[in-house]
């Protein structure tokens, strides 16, 4: 190439930062882009849904506290998270998580599926004092979120904003948010709106063993509670054409 | 900075003609082996396209992927290793699966595979709650002991592993429940005094006589239907044996007398859909010899 060298651009750093982003970008494009065309990208499952205000909420929880620092919730497909956690972790099982949860970072289990796998009470005595329950434990306890009453202020905005992004919340889930909300916590409250809205098998309890107030707590156990219990397995069938990966 | 490429007098070697405040660069070739390596990693890359599902291509009017020669992703990977794992586990899990409690207990070959699956599945699956060595916690049953809330039968152990316990999810959980005497205004908070006076009198521990007598017929009205005149509970409603001194949640007096104010309901969560019959089988097989496992009945012995 008569002309050419690559001091020319080496000594230009607006040409260089320019070219370097095209060569960078190619990658992305290349191998993102048409992830967005691929239909098996998203495996076809049934039973995900979005998560209800409570769960929500609880999700929100999970985010501030930055229990992703230490928890991934996305189990490899290897024979020693499978054995351990269950099926590998579908990109489908993420669909309405913004952001999702997955990551490599593990000081804690991955809790992709503790949905039911342990109980309320578990939970309780868990984020109050780790040590309480497991001896072992490393992690910090968490006692301020049953005294913290829950503030919903917000949370109608937040179904809105995941709204946005793809999460199919109907105009009516996001009037009713702080009714399904307080609903799903209380003990003995009608719950008819929310189950017809997010489905039967939404768990409504007291999660946090004070059935006057909606805690933090509440909500956290809430999220715990439903991680990884929407897909039946069962059904699933990783050869079929559009989940094949 | 001066661009002009000139000879470094000390090695001889050409430099690059960058020159910052005197300091130049020498203009050195990069080590053979090194590019060797940097090349090889290059055709690496090559090979991976073609050996792994790599590319997106559009095909057929849509786009799809290349699947690449080795045939199989990561996923295909993890079910033939489970599948192997399964099949060299399946013999093994089939006979556990078949043979009944009482079989795989009598069979010693049967029971030493039935004790090894079942201690690893406690482990994975039972030790946040019941601890590492099953010594249970406050709110968490001992299971090395042979006070059983819901029976320590073999039979008693898989229904309660199977279903658990006050899960709502499965319709044939346990249920039973210790009402709150207190908070929904069953009893008076004179009558919880005496009762739990009464309790305390039962492991020798009354503080005030008077009241243990008081509370003697509060129990017999209100208590004693579900743990029994001798207030050695009843195990088909889960109703603790009371005259023991093991305590679920704390024998203290303000531990047992939250207990009457304010009712108990511990949840175990049920694994019927979580493990496998041959793992719950040997979980149960495991929690029954951990000591404090209670025979069949005669009758049911041979079912």
């Amino acid at each position: 190439m008569a002309g050419f060298s690559h001091k020319t651009i080496e000594k230009n750093s607006i040409l260089l930062l320019v070219l370097v982003l095209v060569v960078v970008s190619i990658g992305g494009i290349v191998e993102i882009i048409p992830l967005f065309w691929i239909k098996s990208t998203i495996e076809k499952v049934e039973g995900i849904r979005p998560y209800t205000p409570l769960e929500l909420a609880g999700r929100n929880i999970y985010i501030r506290e930055g229990c992703y620092n230490c928890h991934s919730q996305m189990i490899r497909s290897l024979r020693s998270d499978v054995e351990r956690y269950g099926h590998y972790s579908l990109a489908a099982e993420s669909l309405y998580d913004h952001p999702f949860q997955w990551g490599s970072k593990r000081t804690g289990p991955d809790l992709a599926r503790v949905g039911g796998k342990y109980s309320d009470e578990w939970h309780r005595l868990h984020m109050a004092d780790p040590r309480a329950v497991v001896p072992e434990s490393v992690m910090p306890g968490y006692p301020f979120l049953a005294e913290t009453e829950l503030d919903t202020r917000t949370i109608a905005l937040v179904m809105q904003a995941n709204a946005r992004v793809g999460v199919p919340y109907s105009e009516e889930m996001i009037a009713n948010a702080l009714a399904d909300l307080k609903a799903q916590a209380t003990p003995d409250a009608d719950a008819s709106g929310l189950l017809a809205r997010y489905g039967d098998k939404v768990p409504v309890r007291d999660f946090d063993g004070d059935p006057k107030h909606v805690t933090e707590l509440d909500a956290l156990i809430a999220y715990l509670q439903v991680l990884g219990t929407f897909v039946d397995f069962d059904l699933y069938d990783p050869k079929r054409d559009d989940n094949d990966r | 900075m001066s661009t002009t490429p000139d000879r470094d007098e000390v090695t001889g070697i050409q430099t690059t003609g960058h020159d910052w405040d005197g300091i130049t660069e020498l203009d050195q070739p990069l080590p053979r082996w090194w590019l060797i390596i940097f090349y090889l990693t290059i055709i690496g890359s090559v090979l991976f396209w073609v050996w792994y599902p790599s590319w997106p291509v559009w095909m057929d009017g849509e786009w799809t992927f290349t699947r690449g020669l080795a045939g199989k992703t990561a996923r295909d990977d993890v079910a033939a290793e489970m599948a192997q794992r399964a099949a060299a586990r399946e013999a093994d899990l089939a006979r556990l699966e078949k043979a009944d409690l009482g079989t795989i207990r009598r069979d010693p070959e049967l029971l030493r595979l039935a004790l090894a699956n079942g201690a690893s599945a406690f482990g994975d699956n039972c030790a946040p709650c019941h601890g590492s060595g099953a010594e249970g916690g406050p709110g968490f049953p001992n299971l090395n002991d042979d006070d059983w809330l819901w029976g320590g039968r073999l039979s008693d152990i898989e229904q309660t592993i199977t279903h658990g316990i006050r899960w709502e999810a499965d319709p044939e959980t346990r249920l039973g429940a210790m009402p709150a005497h207190l908070r929904d205004g069953l009893l008076g908070r004179a009558d919880v005094a005496d009762v739990v006076q009464f309790v305390l009198s039962l492991s020798g521990r009354a503080r005030d006589a008077e009241a243990a007598a008081r509370g003697a017929l509060v129990f017999e009205a209100s208590c004693a239907a579900c743990h029994g005149l001798d207030a050695k509970g009843q195990t088909f409603v889960g109703a603790p044996n009371l005259s023991d001194d093991i305590w679920l949640y704390g024998g203290r007096e303000e531990d047992i007398f939250e207990s009457v104010a304010n009712g108990r309901a511990g949840v175990m969560p049920a694994w019927g859909g979580r493990l496998d019959a041959a793992t719950i089988k040997s979980l149960t097989l495991y929690v029954h010899g951990l000591g404090g496992g209670v025979e069949e009945e005669p009758a049911a012995a041979g079912e």
